[in-house]
């Protein structure tokens, strides 16, 4: 076995460097440099196409997905190495969407096989970019609000209302969304989630601009939408809250990993650069640092452990939710430190630290806060009582 | 690596050490033996020598069982749990593997449960081997020990005694130092124990000329934190796994009194301030045992290297046990600061697990050095 993952080393090390465009070798990965893909993706150069081609070909977008679908049919061990030597190889991600990371994951576990085949190659291709239509104004932590409606009309769905903060939804080319399909049940029970495309006369979206001066997401809105049924709804219709939920574990584990700087792989001394000498030489941010490396590295050991445990089949369930808080507030506190490290360096946004110390704030909020995830951990893995 | 999971047969030995502790070496027998003003129940190590827990880091052909690091760290754990005093440490994890390098015969004497060994290694408050001012005067083959040793854990009720003393050098220097294996009856020794705060044995020694010769040198002349090294992160690591337990232990106490104290006509476990400490606790908790379980996976499969992979743990726990202990105490209110609550024992025990073989910030500096910082 370990003789095959070695074997299995070498080769995809061969592979990643017969295959990476040499100019995007050590590219820093921001917004100018992520490929998102899409109907309307522009590529930032040929050197993105190119990789993205060349790795979906292998189905490494999409390492443990079923080969049928463009995945790459990797077992975790597999996926493991070729992620090592990915960042050995200093080779940027060919593609990240919320179809890879949100979507995809969920049609695996409650998509019928026809929804799998529509909507799987395209997101393991990069073809189509999708969102998530879950807050509304009314409902941010208190989810299960949702006020959006979908009236059924025989043959088709139709749908109203308004979703807030829908990141990039200007860019994307459909939406998951949780619409209410029962407005008598109790509101966990009256759910839907359901698949629809952003081109559907009706949907229009209104950027809003963010503290890092980014506007990534939008107020989407649904004015009379009619959406064909056939396989407009993923698992069953009212049960759209069981895969919404499902859902947000994959998305709080992929948002509490940032904060091992396991996806980008670094220490803090390699995202603060060339600290200067007053910086370093200040005992409390020294001191930061010194805490901040301990917590990040037990924390990647963490996702590793749990990452086990899930595959040992052991179930983590609920307790994701402390990935996830735990993960964020490290996160913001690696920022903090970092800005100041650099000192008024980092005061200028053209010296590029202050939009990512900004975004990592919304860390703690978007996917559920950190106060809805202690909540979650103490009532559902503490087991304590409500009243 | 191995994943970082309880294999079948430490799934086996941690549900069996549980058992045999919560049965004999509950936390009323901790309060029995500090009633009694005894460090430790030489009954009850005598029957985990019986079970090989002594033996746990000695190889079969001295009586030992020879389990590893993680298996050491799983019982160090489950001994956190309940607070039970042993010899656990200086014995079965640090003098083990101290004398495993150089083959000792005294080996089957630890397994056996009969050797009783304490580290001699501080002269001051903090943590600091190289610090040894304690000087072993050579003549020939002959050494004599003159000095002073303080915070030796186990130090006076060990009838062994493991040294470091300086045959060269300065204090400071990490060259010159050398390592002993003595008994504990030798003249020129006296002992004074400490009153300790968690009831246990550490003790003061004062070495006035005590004779040494060639043969209880561990490793070579002059270069004994080369022999001391692998003893020493075995024994940080089965210690930050002791306060890992310790954490686990008071947590659960909490968790029960959260879920049946009643003010307000509600369980206090309902109010959502205390909930989000318990929680965050939880975090804390969890964070620290992968640090925990990680370092016995290095030390099991390549212990030179594993130094960075120990601090983290003994760090990690250092700081986790701090938290636990005082959420602890503050989430009971007025009974956590009684004596007849267990919460305080965790609170004292823990303060010295902290402080000893190295504090949060000894190996919080190793970590981050090793991290570019
Ligand atoms: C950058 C970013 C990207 C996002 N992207 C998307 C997206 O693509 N799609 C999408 O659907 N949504 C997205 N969101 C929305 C996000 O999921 C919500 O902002 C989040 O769930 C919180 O909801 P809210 O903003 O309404 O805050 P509120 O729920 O109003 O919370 C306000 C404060 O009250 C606290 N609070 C609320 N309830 C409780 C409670 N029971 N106990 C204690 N404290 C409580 C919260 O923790 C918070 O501190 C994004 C958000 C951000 C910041």
């Amino acid at each position: 076995m370990s003789d095959n993952l070695e074997s299995f080393r070498s080769d995809i090390t061969a592979w990643i460097a017969g295959n990476l465009p040499s100019e995007l070798q050590g590219i820093a990965r921001n917004e100018e440099t992520i490929c998102w893909g899409g109907r309307n993706w522009r590529f930032a150069s040929d050197a993105q196409r190119l990789w993205l081609e060349h790795c979906h070909a292998k189905g490494l977008t999409c390492p443990r997905w079923p080969t049928e679908y463009g995945g790459g049919g990797l077992s975790r061990d597999e996926e493991k190495i070729f992620r090592e030597e990915m960042l050995n190889a200093g080779a940027p991600s060919p593609l990240e969407s919320f179809g890879i990371w949100m979507l995809g994951p969920a049609l695996l576990k409650f998509g019928t096989p026809e929804q799998k085949a529509e909507h799987l190659p395209d997101i393991t291709a990069g073809r189509i970019r999708w969102c998530q239509g879950y807050s509304e104004p009314g409902a941010g932590s208190d989810l299960a609000n949702v006020q959006t409606k979908a009236e059924d009309m025989g043959d088709h769905w139709r749908v109203n209302g308004q979703k807030i903060w829908t990141s990039y939804a200007d860019k994307a080319d459909k939406i998951f969304a949780l619409v209410r399909t029962d407005r008598d049940a109790p509101k966990h029970l009256g759910i839907s989630f359901m698949l629809i495309d952003m081109q559907t006369p009706g949907v229009s979206t209104k950027p809003i601009r963010l503290i890092s001066g980014a506007s990534p997401f939008c107020e989407t809105f649904f004015d009379n939408v009619k959406v064909p049924k056939d396989g407009a709804i993923v698992g069953e219709q009212n049960r759209g809250w069981d895969v919404a939920k499902y859902l947000l574990t994959h998305e709080r584990e992929m948002i509490g990993g940032g904060g091992g700087g396991l996806l980008s792989g670094s220490t803090l001394a390699d995202m603060i650069g060339t600290m200067d000498a007053d910086a370093a030489a200040d005992p409390v941010i020294r001191a930061e640092a010194m805490e901040l490396e301990v917590d990040a590295m037990a924390f990647a050991l963490t996702m590793e452990r749990y990452r086990d445990m899930a595959e040992a089949g052991q179930g983590v369930g609920h307790a994701s939710a402390m990935l996830k808080y735990y993960g964020t507030e490290l996160n913001k506190r690696r920022h903090e430190i970092i800005m100041s490290a650099r000192g008024s360096d980092a005061l200028d946004w053209d010296a590029g630290f202050a939009a990512n110390w900004l975004r990592t704030k919304a860390n703690s909020i978007e996917g559920g806060t950190s106060e809805v995830m202690l909540d979650i951990i103490s009532k559902r893995v503490l087991d304590l009582p409500s009243k | 690596m191995d994943k970082l999971l309880d294999s079948d047969d430490e799934v086996m030995l941690r549900d069996a050490a549980r058992g045999f502790l919560d049965e004999n070496a509950p936390i009323t027998a901790f309060r029995a033996n500090r009633d009694a003003g005894r460090p430790f129940d030489p009954g009850l190590w005598a029957e985990m020598a019986r079970m090989g827990w002594a033996g746990v880091l000695v190889p079969e052909e001295s009586g030992g069982a020879d389990m590893g690091h993680r298996a050491a760290g799983i019982l160090s754990e489950e001994m956190g749990k309940t607070l039970a005093a042993t010899p656990f440490i200086s014995s079965a994890v640090i003098a083990a593997t101290a004398l495993r390098e150089t083959g000792s015969d005294r080996l089957a004497e630890i397994s056996g449960g009969d050797a009783l060994y304490a580290l001699a290694i501080d002269e001051h408050v903090k943590h600091a081997p190289t610090r040894t001012a304690l000087e072993a005067r050579q003549t020939g083959n002959a050494f004599r020990l003159s000095g002073r040793k303080c915070f030796v854990a186990d130090g006076s009720t060990a009838n062994r005694l493991l040294v470091l003393a300086r045959t060269s050098g300065a204090d400071g220097e990490d060259q010159g130092l050398t390592l002993f294996d003595i008994g504990a009856d030798r003249a020129g020794l006296s002992r004074a124990t400490a009153n300790s705060i968690d009831a246990r044995d550490f003790a003061t020694l004062d070495f006035d000329n005590v004779d040494a010769t060639g043969d209880d040198v561990v490793g070579d002349v002059d270069n004994g934190l080369a022999a001391l090294a692998p003893a020493l992160r075995t024994g940080q690591a089965a210690l930050a796994a002791e306060l890992g337990g310790l954490s686990s232990g008071i947590a659960a106490i909490t968790l029960g009194y959260l879920k049946e104290r009643k003010q307000f006509d509600r369980t206090i476990g309902s109010f959502q301030a205390l909930q989000h400490r318990a929680a965050h606790l939880f975090a804390e908790i969890e964070v620290t045992a992968s640090a925990i379980a990680n370092a016995g996976r290095v030390l099991d499969a390549d212990p030179e290297t594993a130094q960075v992979a120990v601090s983290l743990a003994k760090a990690r726990a250092s700081q986790t046990a701090k938290l636990a202990v005082m959420e602890g105490v503050q989430m009971h209110g007025g009974i956590g600061m009684t004596d007849e609550y267990d919460a305080g024992f965790f609170m004292k025990r823990a303060r010295v697990g902290t402080e000893w073989l190295g504090d949060y910030g000894h190996h919080a500096a190793i970590v981050a050095a090793a991290r570019g910082v």
